[in-house]
């Protein structure tokens, strides 16, 4: 024969195609996609911020000071005025008054040299609100008086890096408990509706009609307006996040209820039955593993959903309020144009934001795609 | 078909009621009473009013009957004689208020839909029948940024640019002069010149969304049979594309139009904060934020109406223009 | 006869395929899914082209009628069309040179060839009407408005012998059978009076009552407008009823060529022999049934000398496997493509 035989590397690599489970089949589909895989990681990386903000931040969020009003952000250069190379450092802050619009301009000032340092004692806080500790990523060894605005201040001098760290804190755990209050809700309602068909899937699906035909921002704000402006931001924190979901779960629920509907009618469910399987146990042990794949899909792009809906809520004002930092809250800083103008870093939250909501949507395509047995 | 016409016109009627029971339960939400906000309103400027004018009052507006007959009331009002009660806030009555801005909140949303559709057809089309060129790399791109941004992040960016860059103030949606005065064609034109900022920031936000929808329905088209035949025949490339795939791959989303409605008009509505737009946006945020529930439950109300009239057009739509569907 | 009939393919030729190459480049390397083919077509006549799946007789179809996908592309070779007027020749177009997409293309399609598919329910389009459809062959060719536009459908499908005409005219394809459907398809493509008609595997898709209806049809059409026909198939039945000509391909290529009687009872090319061979008997009893050993090579690795000799019955080591055989004539139009017939005139 003539033919070339095929090369024994291809040959091991098709045989391992055959034995690879179902969750490994899926981890190798998903690292090919490398924007899903970089997304992946950047998300990582902001959940470990959102773990360590007290550490991560500079200064506390809260600390104010009418002498830093709109400072903005102060650059870090390694290069002094007469070119010699120093380790990382900030110049210190001039503050003049312009003549003509009577507004308070800063200048770098290049004879207060304050150095950047790494671990540096620092604000007080509560880690967690549990334990004491002082420790920060970086800060300036300098006087009391002097602080470092790595991205500028706001309207009432608070450091923007240190309040937009917190923030990361409150709107990713609010993405993610809205979504897992939006799972709890969809999949049994979904799966009851799924699963048992006739008139219970018509009424349910009756129902998730009528909540998707409803614009949500308004029934939102509504919802939100009614929560008492003097309950503490714990309880609101926690209320909110069950607003959002209560709209939320309908999405979920359609995913959940359109799997369990057409895995109903394969033959392996129906062999289950035969051999006299429990409806639990079919359920769970046979029909979940077949779309789990699916829902975590589903669940990672519901996320960025979440995020948005409390930023745009908190944004107008009616979401979490001062002293709970979350994007949408730092963002409603930036709403109107004179600020905003004044001093542009305002919305560098906004970028917070577009970038997160971009990371998890790149995930939820690169894990639906590598989920779908279909695929390649 | 007929029947099934029938039925989802039917299931509309519950729905309005639902959803009139659900806006009035929001009213109701917050502690104590339109009474009780205003006696407080009272208080703040000074003047006090005894507890038996007070409760003369709670029996003249009705506010001491159980919450099912304040309900029939409240919607009894609104159906048999348009009259939606009064605004706490501006003491005007609240159909003067809102139908000049639901109007115009309407009229944007179906606006930016339009200017959507215009954009991202012609974009998908090119984008799937041109697939992995440079161009449809770009567009995928900007398709996927534009998932990320928020509608009133971009309003945001694009009011600032223009003010830091080009001097110009976009806010707003008519020029000073012409924002109490009585509608005329000179209006009418300074309303356009102005709209475009609002449409664009809308427009673009769901764009990027659909470009990708059209482009992956196109791909399931065009390496179909049919279009091959048609080539066969002798048809010049862009009237087989275009007269064939197209509208096959536009059938799914047709349906979706109307659903596509209550993200609009919420999209809408905060963008119009930013903007500062006369519409319902700034009017019902006010309205919650001063407990103003008559405005605000009004406007809740009004735009569920209209949004769930929107999705039953397009649900009918879709089965007059499916033939696979019309002929079943 | 069959030399009135070469006389014919001389005299009045309307297809001449010369060499024609057609490849595909992809990733993993090129497919070269025609190989090299040539054959040609003479006015009012039928030949089949026959082969397994992948043997590349369905893109020599659409080589023809530069409606190759991408990424395939004609690299060499010659697709020639005579035209006549009232039985005269008129005019050549070469057709491979001419662009996919230009005017000559466009002109030729549906006009003087036309093309029927194998799966008539996905080759209509699910959204308009089937008049609709027929309308746009005739808006290319003719000056037509859209009611004489129907009126002429109506009249095709006639022709065809489609049972209320009118109604089906206004119909869409999902509430038509099958065999309508291919019917409506055959009226589509004959609406403008072409005079080559490929028909790429028009009945495989339907029941064998509905397969000789259309097969009854086709016949009838062609003796009655004088039409060509390329008939593509897998099926040697199929052959025996409607071919008068039948290429052989095997990988891209031709290796036998020549009338239809003579292929069933003179076939010469260890292919068309174990072709023959597989098919079953009604009045043979046979314990298993004869196959083709081995099964067709992967497109990246097709072997060198003959294509077929990894699987040919009577292939000659030391010579099938290291060289391409050529083409030999058995006689006047009887041609074969194998090392065994060295000692025969060269084609």
């Amino acid at each position: 024969m003539a033919t070339k035989p095929l090369p024994i590397k291809e040959k091991e690599k098709e045989s391992q195609l055959y034995q690879a489970s179902q969750w490994q089949l899926i981890w190798w589909r998903f690292r090919k996609h490398r924007v899903a895989a970089v997304s992946g990681v950047i998300i990582i990386f902001l959940y470990v911020i959102a773990a360590f903000v007290e550490v991560i931040a500079p200064y506390d969020p809260s600390a104010f000071s009418p002498l830093y009003a709109y400072v903005p952000p102060q650059q870090v250069r390694v290069i002094d005025s007469e070119g010699n190379f120093r380790a990382p450092f900030v110049y210190g802050l001039a503050r003049s008054r312009d003549p003509e619009t009577a507004r308070i301009t800063y200048e770098p000032d290049t004879s207060n040299i304050m150095p950047l340092k790494f671990l540096v004692r620092g604000d007080e806080y509560k880690f967690w609100g549990l334990f004491k500790g002082d420790w920060h990523l970086f800060g300036i060894d300098a006087g009391p008086r002097d602080r470092v605005f790595i991205w500028g201040a706001d309207r009432l001098g608070r450091d923007l890096f240190s309040r937009l760290v917190y923030a990361t804190r409150v709107s990713l755990s609010i993405g993610l408990l809205g979504v897992i209050f939006s799972f709890v809700f969809g999949i049994i309602i979904g799966g009851i509706s799924g699963y048992y068909g006739g008139w219970i899937d018509n009424v349910i699906q009756r129902l998730i009609d009528f909540i998707r035909s409803i614009p949500t921002i308004p029934l939102w704000m509504g919802l939100a307006a009614a929560l008492p402006v003097e309950w503490p931001p714990t309880r609101v924190y926690f209320l909110i996040t069950l607003i959002l979901s209560i709209i939320g779960w309908t999405g979920l629920a359609r995913v959940v209820r359109g799997r369990f509907l057409a895995l109903r009618e394969e033959d392996f469910v129906t062999a289950a039955r035969f051999v006299g399987a429990g409806e639990g146990r079919i359920i769970f042990r046979h029909m979940l593993p077949s779309f789990s794949s699916h829902i975590i899909a589903a669940l990672t792009l519901a996320i960025p959903d979440m995020i948005l809906a409390e930023t745009s809520l908190s944004f107008l004002g009616l979401g979490l309020r001062s002293p709970v930092n979350s994007w949408g809250v730092l963002l409603q800083e930036a709403q109107n144009l004179s600020s905003v103008a004044l001093a542009p870093w305002l919305l560098i939250p906004g970028v917070a934001v577009v970038v997160t909501i971009l990371a998890f949507n790149f995930l939820g395509d690169g894990l639906r795609d590598a989920a779908d047995p279909y695929g390649d | 078909m007929l029947s099934y016409i029938f039925q989802r016109v039917l299931w509309a009627i519950p729905t309005l009621i639902l959803i009139s029971i659900l806006t009035f339960i929001i009213i109701q939400l917050p502690p104590g009473d339109y009474l009780t906000a205003y006696v407080a309103q009272l208080s703040e400027t000074g003047e006090t009013v005894d507890e038996a004018t007070i409760e003369i009052l709670r029996e003249r507006f009705g506010l001491n009957k159980p919450l099912y007959e304040q309900y029939w009331t409240w919607i009894s009002d609104i159906i048999f004689r348009g009259d939606f009660g009064q605004s706490l806030d501006w003491n005007v009555p609240v159909a003067d208020l809102i139908w000049q801005r639901v109007g115009l909140t309407i009229l944007i949303s179906f606006l930016s839909m339009i200017f959507t559709w215009l954009i991202a057809i012609p974009i998908g089309v090119y984008s799937a029948t041109h697939q992995y060129t440079v161009f449809d790399y770009i567009f995928t791109i900007l398709g996927f940024v534009g998932r990320g941004i928020p509608n009133f992040l971009l309003a945001l960016v694009l009011m600032w640019l223009a003010f830091a860059y080009l001097g110009i103030n976009v806010g707003g949606l008519f020029s000073p002069e012409y924002t109490n005065a009585p509608w005329s064609f000179r209006k009418f034109l300074d309303l356009l010149a102005h709209l475009w900022v609002p449409v664009i920031v809308l427009g673009t936000g769901g764009a990027a969304g659909l470009i990708r929808i059209v482009r992956a329905n196109m791909l399931d088209e065009i390496y179909k049979p049919y279009v091959e035949t048609a080539r066969a025949q002798g048809t010049a490339e862009r009237r087989v594309i275009w007269k064939y795939p197209v509208r096959v791959a536009l059938n799914p989303f047709i349906s979706t139009v109307g659903w596509a409605l209550p993200s609009l008009i919420s999209g809408s509505i905060i963008t119009a904060v930013v903007l500062n737009l006369p519409t319902t946006g700034p009017l019902l945020l006010r309205a919650l934020l001063n407990q103003d529930m008559f405005l605000a439950g009004s406007f809740i109300l009004i735009l569920s109406v209209f949004t769930l009239v929107g999705t039953l057009i397009s649900d009918l739509l879709l089965v007059w223009v499916d033939p696979r569907i019309r002929f079943s | 006869m069959s030399d009135t009939h070469n006389q014919q393919a001389i005299n009045e030729p309307l297809l001449e395929v010369n060499n024609l190459k057609t490849y595909f480049s992809v990733r993993e390397g090129t497919v070269r899914s025609v190989d090299g083919v040539s054959f040609s077509i003479a006015k009012g006549q039928t030949t089949a082209v026959v082969g397994e799946s992948g043997c590349g007789k369905s893109i020599t179809a659409r080589s023809i009628m530069q409606l190759v996908p991408k990424p395939g592309k004609i690299v060499d070779g010659s697709v020639l069309f005579h035209r006549y007027h009232d039985s005269k020749p008129t005019e050549v177009l070469n057709l491979s040179k001419a662009p996919s997409d230009g005017e000559l293309m466009r002109e030729v399609r549906g006009n003087d060839i036309a093309m029927i598919f194998q799966e008539p329910m996905t080759s209509f389009s699910p959204v308009h009407s089937i008049s609709n459809q027929m309308y746009e062959t005739l808006r290319n060719h003719r000056r037509v408005s859209k009611r004489e536009a129907l009126e002429l459908s109506i009249d095709v499908l006639k022709r065809v012998n489609m049972p209320k005409p009118e109604q089906i005219a206004l119909s869409y394809p999902h509430q038509l059978s099958g065999g309508m459907r291919q019917r409506a398809m055959i009226a589509m493509a004959l609406s403008c009076e072409p005079s080559l008609l490929i028909a790429d595997e028009p009945t495989t898709a339907l029941d064998v009552t509905t397969e000789a209806q259309i097969l009854d049809l086709l016949r009838d059409l062609r003796d009655r407008l004088g039409m060509a026909m390329m008939f593509i198939t897998h099926n040697l039945g199929v052959v025996a009823e409607i071919a008068e000509f039948v290429q052989v391909m095997y990988l891209g290529k031709v290796v036998e060529s020549a009338p239809v009687r003579d292929i069933f009872y003179n076939a010469k090319h260890p292919y068309t022999k174990s072709l023959l061979l597989s098919v079953p008997k009604l009045n043979e009893r046979v314990d298993r049934l004869a196959t083709i050993e081995g099964s067709v090579p992967d497109p990246f690795s097709i072997p060198t000398g003959c294509p077929f000799h990894t699987r040919c019955p009577e292939a000659i080591p030391g010579v099938c496997d290291v060289e391409i055989p050529e083409t030999f004539e058995i006689d006047a139009q009887h041609t074969v493509t194998c090392h065994l017939y060295e000692g025969e005139t060269r084609a």
